[in-house]
């Protein structure tokens, strides 16, 4: 009976030990060169490899952090001190980059643009851009509506209201979720201290554009004459604004002369 | 082709996720993206069949010589953890690209039910060793397969907008894992 409980003892720790041995064995002899700030913010995480952020456990996003550059506010559970932490080891910080924000090229919303169907489908712009003439808007380059990039966003800082999604520049931290969300493309990035963008991504002839949407830009150059500092040059026949010529003088012509008001202030 | 049925039944009839609801918090959890899923699926396959082999030899040429077979569940266990552990510190070394594709995802099923499941199975049926083999393996790919699936219909729920808003996220999951596990329950009379 005791010889038992002695096996017992012997075989269960003997396995301990050998496994034990083995693994240090191992991770010496098979040891790999990482980044140390993988392990540093590994770390920093609260370690519950709940997957919230979307990769696999903790580990998967500090490999992310490092390698991918992943935003530095992705762990729900640690909130932001959490993120505070990351991006101190990242650096991030540290480089005072332009902050950016999201702007919506497009002004077509319900009563300005034209629709070419009825669509009942998925209310989702990636489902809507497959059908069949590029969508039920008129515009097949506008915005549709559906809100994808309000799903995409994690800030609350994008919204649909009237058809057209319009952001919220205090919420919008310059994640560029939406924007990559967007199936056409509208949503771009700007700098936050531009003070005039162009709201048409449409680079169709002014004629075509116009026949689908009352607040496109028709290419009239209007504003590339008006401009003071040279900064608005045209692409195909849709204006684009040069954030870093532009002065953002007070007058801002370009919104006043544009006869679609396509130009719109910040 | 009694290992021809053993496959079919472990693969589809006794389904691990739908059948024997093993397995059950990965299968919820990491099958939100079609890519991901099949990540775990493979690694799953792989940890499943390698620890089934490994448990196998320690039950029947360790534990059962020394009448200790009530160890099981602590043999096997502390087998499994060690094991996968193992592996994946090797793998990371000598094969970054698999480990890169499934090393990952080795963490979180170190301690998963089903790769336990599967080893006390093969005990319990007293199965000789190609025979838990063929079965580790069937019982992984219907941990893929359940997983795949479940991954690709909750891809397509993410898009439904209708839907009720207390239902979102994990409420839909469950009750879609029921719903397949009734469909799995058809293939009940494929194989006595």
């Amino acid at each position: 009976m005791n010889l038992q409980v002695l096996y017992a003892v012997a075989v269960m720790g003997g396995l301990g030990v050998v496994f034990g041995c083995l693994l240090a064995f191992a991770s010496k002899k098979f040891a790999v060169q990482t980044d140390p700030r993988i392990s540093a913010i590994r770390a920093v995480l609260p370690g519950a490899n709940c997957g919230g952020c979307g990769f696999p456990g903790c580990d998967g996003y500090a490999a992310a952090c490092v390698n991918e550059g992943c935003p530095t506010n992705r762990c729900a559970a640690g909130g932001p001190a959490v993120a505070e932490r990351i991006a101190a080891i990242m650096g991030v910080d540290a480089a005072a980059a332009e902050p950016m924000v999201a702007f919506v090229r497009c002004r077509g919303e319900n009563g300005k643009s034209g629709k070419n169907c009825v669509y009942l489908g998925y209310s989702d712009c990636q489902a809507a851009s497959v059908v069949p003439g590029r969508g039920p808007e008129a515009c097949s380059f506008g915005c549709m509506g559906f809100g994808t990039c309000v799903k995409a966003c994690s800030f609350d800082a994008i919204h649909v209201e009237n058809g057209l999604a319009r952001v919220d520049r205090d919420k919008c931290t310059g994640c560029g979720a939406c924007a990559a969300a967007c199936p056409r493309g509208v949503i771009g990035l700007i700098p936050k201290s531009a003070r005039v963008a162009v709201a048409c991504s449409n680079p169709l002839p002014g004629a075509v554009a116009r026949k689908v949407c009352t607040a496109a830009c028709i290419g009239c150059s209007m504003c590339v004459k008006v401009c003071l500092d040279g900064a608005i040059s045209m692409k195909g026949a849709v204006a684009v604004v040069d954030p870093a010529k532009c002065a953002g003088c007070s007058t801002a012509p370009c919104t006043t002369k544009c006869p679609t008001k396509a130009i719109v202030t910040l | 082709m009694k290992l021809l049925a053993l496959l079919v039944s472990s693969i589809f009839v006794n389904n691990i996720v739908f059948m024997r609801f093993l397995g059950c918090c990965p299968f919820l959890g990491v099958s939100s993206r079609v890519e991901t899923a099949k990540g775990m699926g493979f690694a799953v396959i792989f940890v499943i069949t390698f620890s089934s082999a490994m448990t196998w030899l320690a039950f029947e040429y360790l534990l059962v010589p020394l009448h200790l077979e009530y160890l099981y569940t602590l043999a096997f266990i502390l087998i499994i953890a060690a094991l996968v552990q193992f592996v994946e510190i090797v793998m990371k070394k000598m094969m970054p690209a698999l480990y890169k594709s499934l090393g990952i995802f080795l963490p979180l099923i170190t301690t998963n039910c089903a790769v336990l499941g599967v080893a006390v199975i093969n005990m319990n049926e007293r199965y000789d060793f190609i025979t838990a083999m063929v079965n580790a393996f069937g019982t992984a790919v219907g941990y893929m397969l359940a997983i795949v699936l479940m991954a690709g219909i909750r891809e397509k729920l993410e898009l439904c907008d209708t839907m009720p808003r207390p239902l979102r996220g994990l409420p839909i999951a469950l009750v879609t894992a029921g719903l397949m596990s009734i469909a799995f329950m058809g293939f009940s009379g494929l194989i006595r």
